[in-house]
This record gives structure tokens, sequence and C-alpha cells, in this order.
């Protein structure tokens, strides 16, 4: 039954995920400056970024469509959606059951078909180099999703995300060989949809190893804004998901109380913490591969995947 | 009913006549299309109320022709209305389509007499209710349909597609027959005797292999698949969407009745048959499609990996149904048959945009657009539909038997059997490989032909298409989204044909809340179209008014930034093979040989550099070559028999006449 408690958790969550995002975004890069010595920006600097870029005119390419003014709000809505589906403090989510894993892994890939036409319409070199890389990463990261979720939720017994982590909460779950390679996948595919080392650089411009950065090269102003906030959106949503399904312990069940929800918003901010600065460690410990590198990369997670899924119709322990 | 429909598909036989008389009037094909569309409609509407108010009522009718002692049987079960639905929407929309599109043809009397009888020809295939009536129907549908691919017989390329397809339908059909010819042993032609014999299992099993050969030529499969990118593009554009989104579903129709009506409860060995073909077809068939740059050839391509979808989702019903679990089945075969009634949407669609495209550009090849966005606004926004649609992506119905398929996938631990346990987890990985690559190919097709810049003088003098085709385009868009919206009314549908072809249905799910579509149970899996769409239309609304209001609304143009080197020559531009490049080198180096030789001119040379790409079909290499190769002598060799002496025939006569009788007497 939909009560005012499960709408109002629904809101919370969908304000919370927006709201974090450029946080854990400013996180990451704050660790990854301190890692080299830098100061560098406040954590807040993303925030500001944000409303500076909404304040500012919109500069468009005389050629461009309307298709490139729709789709930032296109990828954002998609991205949000997608975002505010996945459990982050607690699990009780009223429209979790609207979309499983799989949709929302497709509602990233509607999010990345759009972002990659949108490259390709104004007719410059640059957008075209990104996009058709884009979905070359692209057409392996999906695949490698999907066998992980495959695996994860033949673990599970479902594909819903909320059964999913209320499984890996519990105690039935135990170790598993399979889990250990669904993790490692699931990682490298996290990795490369958000654009990080080793598979892009989020930081660069104007290089031509540039994947992400190469296919918005012609937004500006709000439109800018509201890519840069899908990106750091995305990012929080494989954050949570790895958090949500490897790291379940402490999301509040869908009946909690107030106290044990406030225990679950900590633990999840402790999640963040915690995976956003391994991400930090990580990348500035690795060196960015050359493009054609990454299918291999990708090709590992994509086996792993294959092997976990393997394992779990081998046996029903592994 | 059913006479309402032998009656219908009698009037698109009439019209054939017609056509020939039409063809020579100004406003001619204008009243063929007309009638062709009035016909189909109705039998889509006789087809679709019989669906959805009588589905478990079979009328049947015999009519006093084909063989004398047999007659034509026809029935009308729920398979075959839900098969009719699907042929005469196709039907019924290449018909709008062609009421403006048609107006253009150069030779309208090489198309108009053979359409109505093709549309004709496909109906009857699929009432059809004895062998007879079956086959022949099935090849006055090969053969229509390849007058209409040789209609432009002047441009060689269509006239050896037109020789491929004729030897491969041929083909075919040969295989058809066969299966027949083992069924009918035991029972003679007529539908209703075969479904009451008992073939033996040895017997069933080739037949299954036979109608997988007939069948699967039709439809595309993988390696039977090499007719069918050639003749596909060769037709008129609405024949294009006939042959690819509603032709190869008479043959998944085939290869239905014939396995899962006719032939006695299946074996495990079927299903790994099936998955075998099945994924692989998935993906090659879009691997081959990215590296395309006919735009008609891309699609062509693309049908080949829904097929492969299709058969993938057939095969996990057979297995499922031979294991005993027939309510996993029931989710494997509605996934399936949902797919056919939506690749045979956005196929359609995407194939008119294509021929928009082609008639007001002349140009089919990718790396000749550009730009068509701004010249042409409509068409544009339909073909992205179709476009989001075929790559499987929410809120449109691609993703929605994508998804049941992955959920039947994923029930799969539950079989007994080792075989099929080791191979449905690959077919798994093949068919989101085949996803992402649909995606990536795509995007290709989209952004090359219809953003960017014009790249030649005809893609930037481009102008609208006219009202019918655009009605027709926008028709088959507003189902793809209320199929991708709305599919628990579409799996309620189906129920029947499911009941009848696999013994079980998927739980019921128009009275779920929200019309949230369960295939199995709550707890393992739910998907609301509607709300995500919803939702995502709410919130991308709610961002653009809060920004718009809140914060800036101003906008500039000024020539594009491209890091501070625009260049103004839209050769520049990334086109269609440096877009696929990327894929072609991960993954082409191998299943297409695919090689790329950069030849550079010496230093202080104004020579230009060359780079070009090497691509082989391996399949047709490997297994069409050396069968041409191996005719093409034993013909030579035999050539020789047509030049000898009277007195050499004489004695070959002779010899002939002495063999026969030494046959005879031992």
């Amino acid at each position: 039954m939909t009560t005012l408690r499960d709408i109002l958790s629904q809101g919370v969550q969908m304000c919370l995920v927006l709201l974090l995002a450029p946080l854990l975004t400013g996180f990451v890069r704050k660790v990854k400056a301190r890692l080299l010595r830098r100061r560098g920006p406040p954590l807040m600097q993303p925030y500001r970024d944000l409303i500076r870029l909404m304040r500012k005119d919109v500069v468009l390419a005389d050629n461009a469509s309307w298709l490139f003014r729709v789709i930032p709000y296109l990828m954002f809505a998609g991205t949000w959606v997608a975002a505010s589906l996945v459990p982050t403090f607690g699990n009780g989510l009223l429209f979790s059951w609207s979309a499983d894993l799989i949709a929302i892994i497709a509602l990233l890939g509607s999010a990345r078909f759009f972002q990659a036409l949108a490259g390709m319409d104004v007719g410059t070199a640059f957008g075209g180099i990104g996009s058709s890389r884009e979905v070359m990463i692209a057409s392996l990261a999906e695949p490698a999703m999907l066998i992980t979720v495959f695996s994860v939720a033949m673990i599970a017994g479902s594909t819903q995300l909320s059964n999913v982590a209320e499984f890996m909460g519990s105690d039935a779950v135990g170790l598993r060989v399979s889990l250990g390679m669904a993790f490692v996948a699931l990682t490298i595919v996290a990795l490369a949809e958000n654009a990080r080392i080793p598979v892009d650089n989020p930081a660069t411009h104007l290089e031509l190893t540039m994947v992400h950065e190469a296919m918005v090269l012609e937004y500006s102003g709000r439109h800018l804004a509201l890519i840069d906030l899908s990106s750091q959106l995305k990012l929080l949503l494989y954050v949570s998901l790895i958090a949500c399904v490897f790291l379940p312990w402490g999301t509040a069940a869908a009946d909690a109380g107030v106290v044990r929800l406030g225990l679950g918003a900590l633990l999840y901010l402790g999640k963040l913490v915690v995976l956003g600065f391994l991400l930090a460690v990580f990348e500035t410990s690795i060196a960015k591969m050359r493009v054609f590198r990454i299918p291999e990369f990708l090709g590992a997670a994509l086996m792993l995947a294959l092997l976990a899924t393997l394992l779990r119709f081998v046996s029903g322990s592994l | 009913m059913i006479a309402v429909a032998l009656w219908s598909v009698a009037a698109l036989l009439a019209l054939a006549p017609a056509g020939v008389v039409l063809s020579a009037r100004p406003r001619g094909s204008f009243i063929l299309y007309g009638g062709c569309l009035i016909a189909t409609s109705t039998l889509c509407v006789t087809a679709l109320s019989d669906l959805l108010y009588f589905p478990y009522l079979t009328p049947t009718a015999t009519l006093p022709i084909g063989l004398p002692w047999l007659g034509a049987h026809f029935r009308l079960d729920a398979l075959s209305a839900f098969f009719l639905v699907v042929v005469n929407l196709g039907g019924a929309a290449a018909s709008l389509f062609a009421l403006g599109y048609g107006q253009h043809e150069d030779s309208p009397g090489r198309v108009l007499p053979f359409y109505p009888a093709y549309l004709a020809a496909m109906n009857v295939v699929v009432l059809a209710n004895d062998a007879f009536s079956f086959l022949v129907a099935w090849e006055f549908m090969s053969l229509t349909s390849w007058a209409m691919v040789v209609s432009h017989h002047r441009e060689a390329e269509n006239v050896r597609a037109g020789y491929v397809y004729l030897l491969m339908a041929s083909f075919g059909t040969l295989a058809l027959l066969l299966a027949f010819g083992l069924l009918a042993s035991r029972a003679g032609y007529d539908f209703d005797a075969i479904r009451a014999s008992h073939p033996s299992a040895a017997l069933a099993g080739m037949v299954v292999i036979l109608v997988l050969l007939g069948a699967g030529s039709k439809a595309g499969l993988v390696p039977l698949h090499a007719w069918l990118p050639l003749a596909h593009p060769a037709a008129p554009s609405h024949v294009s969407g006939l042959m690819s989104g509603v032709m190869t579903k008479v043959a998944v129709y085939g290869f239905v009745r014939i396995v899962f009506d006719l032939l006695p409860e299946p074996v495990w060995w079927w299903s790994v048959v099936v998955l075998l073909v099945g994924g692989p077809t998935a993906t090659l068939g879009v691997l081959y499609a990215l590296m395309q740059r006919d735009i008609k050839r891309v699609l062509a391509y693309s049908t080949i990996e829904n097929i492969g979808i299709i058969f993938t989702g057939l095969g996990l019903a057979l297995a499922f149904k031979a294991q005993g679990l027939d309510w996993v089945a029931a989710l494997a075969f509605t996934a399936a048959l949902l797919h056919v009634f939506n690749h045979a949407l956005f196929k359609s669609l995407l194939f008119f945009g294509a021929g928009a495209v082609l008639e007001v550009t002349g140009e089919r090849d990718m790396e000749k657009l550009g730009g068509l966005i701004h010249r042409m606004p409509k068409t544009a926004f339909a073909v992205l539909v179709g476009c989001v649609a075929i790559s499987a992506l929410p809120p449109f119905n691609g993703f929605v038997s994508e998804w049941l398929t992955f959920q039947a996938i994923l029930l799969s631990p539950q079989l007994p059997n080792w075989g099929l346990k080791l191979i449905i987890p690959a077919v798994g990985g093949l068919l989101a490989l085949a996803a992402a690559f649909a995606a990536a190919c795509f995007v290709k097709l989209y952004g090359i032909s219809f953003l960017g810049r014009p790249r030649s003088d005809v893609a930037a003098s481009a102008h609208e298409t006219d009202r019918f085709s655009l009605a027709a385009m926008f028709a088959l868009a507003a189902l793809c989204l209320v199929a991708g919206i709305l599919p628990g009314l579409f799996i309620d549908a189906l129920a029947p044909v499911s009941k009848a072809m696999v013994g079980n249905v998927m739980p019921h799910q128009t009275g779920l809340e929200w019309l949230t579509i369960v295939p199995i149970a709550e707890s393992r899996s739910s998907y609301n179209g509607l709300l995500v769409f919803l939702f995502a239309a709410l919130s991308g609304m709610a961002a653009a008014s809060a920004i718009h209001r809140l914060a800036s609304d101003r906008l500039r143009r000024a020539p594009a930034w491209d890091c501070g080197y625009p260049d103004p020559s839209p050769a520049i531009q990334y086109s269609a093979s440096s877009f696929s490049q990327p894929i072609r080198r991960v993954f082409g180096s191998v299943i297409l040989a695919a090689r790329e030789i950069g030849e550079m001119p010496p230093p202080l040379s104004p020579a230009p550099a060359r780079l070009t790409v090497d691509m082989r079909d391996l399949i047709w290499d490997a297994l069409y070559a050396p069968i041409a190769k191996v005719i093409s002598v034993a013909t030579e060799r035999i050539n020789t028999l047509q030049f000898l002496t009277i007195r050499r025939y004489l004695t070959l006569v002779f010899a002939a006449l002495v063999v026969l009788l030494l046959v005879v007497a031992l």
C-alpha cells in the first residue's frame, strides 16, 4: 500500500541523489589533488561550477538542431530517474518496481544514445571522434554490465534492485566466488561508464584520447551544466549500486523507523566516502590507456562476468 | 470472421490484374494502393477482433481449389490471427506510405500488379490449413516479391540480388516441401490430420532441421542470410519495409506453426539447434549492419539481428517446454511474439524513413547525406523514434520484448539439462552484445544521415516528404511508443496464442496496479514503461522550466567551437566508415577479416594518401563460394553434352534406356 511515508522516502531519495552527486565528484577531485600533493579545489566547487554555468548564456553552434538543445534535458531526466531507483539509505523505494536493474541499465543506455547523437549534431570532427569511441566502449561495457547483472540476479533470484539488496544483506548469501568476479567486472564497467582513468580522463580537454569531453565540446551554459550534473549523477549511481549490492550492510529495511533510516543514511555517506577514496587512489595510481587497449580491459570484465554466470549455472553455491 | 478474411484476400488478388491496367493511368497507383489499404485494414481489424474477442474459436473454411481430392483448407486460430494482425498492420502502413511514395515510381507497371498479389500471398500462408495451399502461397509470396526486387532491373546490382534471392527462395521451399513430405507420408497434407498423427522422434527431428532450413532461409538466419541484405534493399522502399518487417515474420510463422503446432512435444536438442543458430544470428547480423554505409542495407542486416532475437526466444520456449517448465516457455514464447510485432513496427517505420530520404535526395549512401534533420524535420523525428525503439531503449517497445527475453534467460538455471545450462548463458551474452551493437549501429545511421552538415548538394537541398508518407511513419512511431508504455495490453492479447502453442500463459497483466508488467512474480522482476516514461518526461520538463525561470534562458548563435579549429568543409566530419572504425578494428579483424591498408605517398610528393578497407563476409567465402564453384565447374563439364553429334545423342538415349530397363528389371 502506498503511504505518505513511502512517497516521502522516495522524494527524499530523489533530492538526496541530486544534492549529493556534485559533492561526490568534488570529494574525489579533492582526494586526487591531495594524493598529488596539490591543495585542490574546495569540496563545494562542483556546485559553484553548476550554478555559474546555469547563469551563463548558451552559445549555440549555428547549425545545431532542435535535438541538440533537447538532449541535455533527456540525458538528465534518464539519469536522474535511474539514480533515484537505486537504493541508497533504505530499501523501501516506492517506485523501485517500476524499473528493475536491467531497465536501469537501459535507461542509462538511452542517455548515452542521445549523448552520442549530440556529439554528431554539429558536424565537427571532435564530436564525431567522441561519439565513435563512446559507442565502441559501450559496445563492450554494456554487455559486461548486463551479464554481471545476470549473475547477481541469478544468485538473488530477482532483478529487482530492492530485493537484490535485501537478499545481499541477509545471511543467505555467504561467500561466493561468482560474486567476487561480478564485483571486479562491475568495478571495471563503472570506471569505463563514468569516463574515469584508465579508460578516459575526466579532467582533460583538448587531447586526442578524450571521449566524453569530445562529445560535449559544443555545449555551453545551462546545457553543459545539465550534462555535467548527469555525469555526476551517473557516478553516484554506480557507486551506490556497488554499495547496495556488495556492501549492503546497514541499508534500512523497507519498514524501518526514522532512527534506522537516519543510521542507514549515515552509513551510506560512509560508504560513499570509502568508495570515493578508493576511486581516487586507483585513478592516481594508474596511467591512462591507449584507446585500443580499452577493449582488452573491458573484455576482461566481460569474461569475468560470463564466468561468474557460468559458475552459477554449474553450482548453486559457488 | 474467416469469410471476411478470405473475401479481403480475394479482393487483394483481384487488385493484382487491375494493377496492370492502373499502372498506365496517371492516378492509377493512388487507386491501387488505396484499395490495398482498405483490404489490409479490413483484414487487420478482423484478425484483431478475432484475437481479442474470440481467440478460442477456430473457424475453418474449405474451398474447392488446389488438389482435387483435398481442396484448399483455411483456418483462423489465435496464432493465425496474431500473424494476420502483423502482416496486415505492416501491409496497411506500407500501402498508406505508398499512397505518396508510389507516385514517384519510374515504372509502376513493374510494381503495381505484384504488390497486392504479394500481400494476398502472405495472408494465405498464414491462413492455410493444408500443406499444399501453404506451399503454393509460400512460393507465390517469394515470386511476387522477387518480381518487385528486380523492378529496377537496369541496375546490375539488383539483378544479381534477384538471382541470389530466387536461388535461396527455391532452396527454402525445397526444404519445406521435404519437411511436409515427411509429415504427410503418414497423414496426408491436411494440417488437422498431421496434428493427429504422431510421427516418430527421429522423423520429427528431421522435420525440425528441414523447417529451420526452409523457414530460416526466408527469415534470414545465419548462415542462410546471404540473400537478404541484397534483396531487401533492392526493392522499392515500401516493399523493402514489407519484406523486412512482415515477410520475415511470415517465415517465423511457418516455423512456429510446424514446430510448435504440427509436431508432437519437443525434444531438448531441438532447442539447442535453434539457440545455436539464433544467438550468433543476432550478433553477426548487427555487426554486419554496423559496417555498412548504405542505409537500406544497414536496415536489412539489422533485420537479421532481430530475427536472431526472435529465434532465440523461440529456442528458449522449446527448451523450457521440452523440460516441462511450460510457464517459463510461455514467457519466452510471448517475448518472441512480442518482438515479432515490435520489429514489424519499427523496421517498417525505418524503411519508410529511408524511402523518404531516397525519394527526396536520390541517395541511399550515408556518406552523401547529413543534416537532414534541418530540411526534413518531421521525417527526422519519426525516424529518431524508430532508431530509439530498435536499439531496445526504454520507454519504447523494443526494450520490452528484449527485457522479457532476458527474464526468460534468467530462469534457465532451473533447466536440468547440462548442455542447455552452458549454452543459454552464452546465448544471453550474445544477445547483450547484439543489443549494445544495435545502439551503436543506429547512433551511426541517425548521426551520419540526419545530423551534422550535409555532405552533398542533394542532401543540402532536400525537402520534407509528402503527407501520406509522414502519416504512415507517425502512425507507426505512435504505436512504438504505445507498445512500449502499455506492454501489458499486448502481452495479454498474446495469451491465447501462447496457450495454444506452449500450453500455458503468462500471468494476467492488465489488472495490475499502474499497468506494470510482471512476467513471473513481483518479487522477481517488474517493469512499468508508463511510469518510467512519465517520470522521465516530468523530471526533464521540471528541470527545463526551473532552469529557464530561475537561472538563464538566453541563447545566442555563433560558429561552431570545435576546440578552436572549425573547418568549413563538411568532409571534415566523421563519415559512416570512420564512425565504425573502432568497432571494426576490435571485432571485425577476425569475424569480418577486416584489414586497413594505408598508402602514404613518398615525402614531398603531392599525391594523396589513401586508405583502403578490405572486408569479407567469411560465411559467403566458406559456404556459398565453394558451392557456386562446384556448380559452375559441374555445369561447365555437362555443357559439352550440348555439342555432341546426333550419333552420340542416339547412343546416350539408347544407353539411358538400357540402364532404366535394368533398374526396373532388378
